[in-house]
């Protein structure tokens, strides 16, 4: 694996190349991982996926899934990859599963628990090894102890946090040592400790003594921590990281706190996001379209209409109705109002929906619980998000963050009108 | 008599939909191509249903991928949502859809059966109480035609009265005359017979009396196409058989006879012996939804332990999509966790009616279907004791013995 960075202002602008068995994998930097749930992007067989544009270089499994058919994997030898019908895919495997809720208390010194379909397993540094050896993922994040984003955490949970992912740490690049099947593997080291300036730098100076390939920058997941907290550790966690090393961060989705993470030195994000997104019946609208185009601002008078079919007429505020997890960079489709909107559910899209189907039709299908609606909504969205990071990397490339910055924030206020259209 | 020859509307267009290819020598088995305005499509043939206007969990371009040419859309589901008018502003069914080639829809008929507690029948038509609120339906005759023109299928199905199979006396009569006038009524309220063919559904539940007198009546009426209904409700199978057989029997030979409701692999190949050309069915499409693939040999309830370390394709002869490039084993793991997992166990499904009604096409073009049809029971029950009598005995009846 080589990191390349480009040297751009504002964001880590690069590439990984050499990934993966074959040494022919690579990922653009700033970007996102493949979102798949047991190996497969939600709702989307093989075929599907190929329609969408954009789609990363490298995906990512969550273990609970694996552990579960632990013994399948053994029996079978030749790695997840392979097993998942996807034997040339470069693999990243997290500890946790982004999308299920893991309940707080369970971790011991020695053992961590996971959450799949069946429950609880409580794991040791061993068995962990002992399930990576049989899923032989290219990277990997190193069992850590994560539970301090409750909340209820304080300094010594923390500190607990930091010490027992390094016990873990140590632990397990020992066994990967002694394992032949992971010695093509990468390991992640996790960076924890909670919300304390102390710990986080100490972790991060910690784990970047260690061998590790890359960094994943946890315990940030969730709605606890202050944004501000959050930024500022950040920051400072990656200051103390090596520069030819990639870092991923977890449960960071949305399209404004991906942009601060950037600009705080993150490279690598999930895209869970866009999952989420489509399990509440909704597509991504956001513009990430920062070239102002001053053509654009002559056509006020569609951009009014636009902004009506919308619902935004009082205020230009798309005001989520119904699901409360709803942000303002998406539109809800099970509304009544696109019960008989004829146009698709982003104009200038280019993915498969919006080049052949309607927002009525999606619509539909979702009112008539239609299995059809989850595909077309995240063929939507999975190509709307990885196009945002391409969007990213062309406006570090252009020295043009500023102006993402602006437009996406904007939107995180006010909602996904064309903010372009009403200068 | 002479006044229902004058309700009679001229079919679409002077060209029969059906085009004989071949027909078997032993059987009544016949090989083909229904012409049909989106496109020409391979006969005998297995119709996917896609009721709401979506096959379900695939996409337009991959059900077209598989080879499929033709599929079902529903009446009634699609007239209460979204709405005959809203699909019609969406470019009809196949605007709507996104598909390219040819639609069936079903008249609603059917939903008076399977949405028994929300119906009352009467020589109008038929009330229903929609199951998702709204008010009270009226499905007439009429009404029926409207909805189809507005959605634009290239075959619509004429409003039949639809009896359980199972049901005895005179109300099988009763469905079976009004099925003749309701006949006449759509034929008179079609808008589009040139763009749309009208079907007509022969009735008379399992009693060959009321077959013939109903087949007598309604080929008096110019309709480019028959279909047998009222059957494949949970009746007995010697009966079905039976009654499937005659009505073929007395269905004017160059017309399509669409036989509803069947797709089980067996009642497939002994009904296409039996004379039949079109077939429909949620079965493929449904039971992949509960985790079943269906095979030569019967099926893989993927769901059960036993597939847990089972590496091998679901079937390693099929070539489909998801046999080329998945396991049992991990289909088994995906379907906990995915629906992606019932989407590839959709595509391998319909891949596999597919495949069966073009093999037994085949056999037909190169006069070895009754060999295709020993093959195939042997495939299927070799290992379990045989066919079952009601198979062995209608192909008996048309000529082909089995072991």
């Amino acid at each position: 694996m080589r990191l390349k960075l480009l040297g751009a202002g504002g964001g880590r602008l690069g590439s990984l190349a050499g990934l993966g068995r074959s040494g022919a994998g690579a990922l653009a930097l700033p970007g996102c991982l493949l979102y798949t749930r047991t190996g497969a992007a939600p709702h989307l067989s093989h075929d599907t996926l190929r329609e969408v544009r954009g789609v990363p270089g490298v995906a990512h499994i969550a273990l609970p899934a694996l552990a579960e058919i632990h013994d399948v994997l053994e029996e079978y030898k030749e790695g997840a990859a392979k097993f998942m019908g996807m034997p040339d895919a470069v693999l990243y495997c997290s500890l946790h599963d982004p999308v299920t809720p893991c309940p707080s208390g369970y971790n011991t010194n020695k053992t961590v628990s996971l959450w799949g379909s069946s429950g609880r397993m409580e794991m040791t540094a061993s068995k962990f090894m002992d399930i990576q050896r049989a899923i032989q993922p290219d990277w990997f994040q190193c069992i850590s102890d994560g539970d301090t984003i409750s909340g209820e955490a304080g300094r010594k949970r923390a500190k607990k946090s930091v010490d027992r992912s390094l016990s873990f740490l140590d632990i397990c690049l020992q066994l990967q040592e002694k394992s032949p099947e992971l010695q093509g593997s990468v390991m992640f080291g996790a960076i924890e400790g909670g919300d304390i300036l102390e710990e986080r730098l100490r972790s991060a100076r910690e784990t970047a003594k260690r061998p590790v390939g890359g960094f994943l920058l946890d315990g940030f997941q969730g709605s606890a921590m202050a944004k501000e907290t959050k930024l500022k550790l950040i920051a400072s966690v990656t200051a103390e990281l090596p520069e030819d090393k990639p870092r991923i961060i977890h449960g960071v989705g949305k399209p404004d706190e991906v942009l601060e993470c950037i600009e705080r030195g993150v490279d690598i994000f999930e895209s869970f996001f866009p999952f989420q997104v489509t399990e509440r019946g909704c597509a991504l609208v956001f513009s990430y379209n920062y070239h102002p185009d001053p053509e654009a601002t002559v056509l006020t008078q569609n951009g009014t209409q636009d902004l009506e079919k919308n619902g935004a007429q009082e205020d230009q505020v798309e005001v989520p109705k119904g699901d409360p997890e709803m942000t303002p960079f998406e539109i809800s489709l099970k509304d009544k109002k696109y019960h008989d909107d004829f146009g698709p559910l982003l104009e200038g899209c280019s993915c498969y929906c919006c080049q052949r189907h309607t927002r009525a039709y999606v619509h539909h299908l979702l009112v008539t619980n239609e299995l059809l609606a989850g595909v077309l909504l995240m063929m939507h969205n999975f190509q709307h998000y990885f196009g945002f990071f391409s969007a990213i990397q062309d406006a570090l490339r252009d020295s043009k963050l500023d102006q993402l910055k602006e437009l996406v924030f904007r939107q995180a206020l006010q909602g996904p009108a064309d903010a372009t259209l009403r200068q | 008599r002479s006044r229902a020859l004058k309700m009679a509307a001229p079919a679409a267009g002077p060209v029969p939909v059906l085009r004989i290819a071949a027909e078997c020598g032993r059987s009544r088995a016949r090989a083909g191509e229904l012409r049909l305005p989106h496109g020409n499509v391979p006969c005998p043939v297995f119709m996917p249903v896609g009721t709401r206007g979506t096959a379900k969990g695939l996409t337009a371009a991959q059900l077209a991928a598989l080879g499929c040419r033709i599929c079902l859309g529903n009446t009634f589901h699609l007239g209460t949502r979204p709405g005959a008018e809203l699909v019609r502003r969406s470019g009809g069914l196949h605007g709507f859809m996104d598909w390219p080639h040819n639609l069936l829809t079903d008249s609603g008929g059917f939903q008076m059966v399977s949405l028994l507690e929300l119906s009352e029948v009467s020589e109008e038509g038929v009330r229903f109480q929609p199951p998702h609120g709204g008010e009270e339906i009226l499905l007439s005759p009429e009404k029926s035609m409207e909805i189809q023109n507005a959605l634009g299928a290239d075959i619509v199905m004429q409003l039949d009265d639809v009896v359980s199979s199972t049901t005895t006396g005179p109300r099988v009569e009763e469905a079976m005359d009004r099925s003749v006038r309701w006949l006449d009524r759509c034929v008179a309220a079609h808008a589009r017979p040139q763009q749309q063919l009208l079907f007509a559904i022969v009735q008379g539940g399992l009693d060959p009396a009321l077959r013939r007198r109903c087949i007598r009546a309604m080929t008096q009426r110019d309709v480019p196409g028959f279909a047998i209904g009222g059957l494949s409700g949970g009746e007995d199978k010697a009966q079905f058989w039976r009654t499937v057989k005659l009505s073929a029997e007395l269905l004017p030979r160059d017309k399509p006879r669409y036989l509803m409701g069947v797709g089980y692999a067996t009642d497939l190949v002994v009904c296409v012996a039996l004379g039949c050309d079109m077939f429909d069915c949620v079965f493929p499409t449904r039971t992949a939804r509960f985790g079943s693939a269906l095979v030569p040999w019967g099926s893989l309830q993927l769901k059960n332990h036993q597939f847990a370390k089972d590496f091998r394709p679901i079937d390693a002869d099929c070539g489909c999509p998801t046999c080329q490039r998945y396991s049992r084993a991990y289909l088994h793991a995906l379907l906990r966790s995915n629906t992606a997992a019932l989407h590839l166990l959709t595509l391998h499904n319909v891949a596999y009616q597919m495949k069966l009604m073009s093999s037994m096409r085949e056999s037909i073009l190169q006069q070895r279907f009754p060999e295709f049809v020993r093959e195939f029971m042997d495939t299927m029950y070799g290992g379990r004791g045989g066919p079952p009598p009601w198979a062995r005995e209608a192909l008996e009846s048309v000529g082909i013995t089995l072991d």
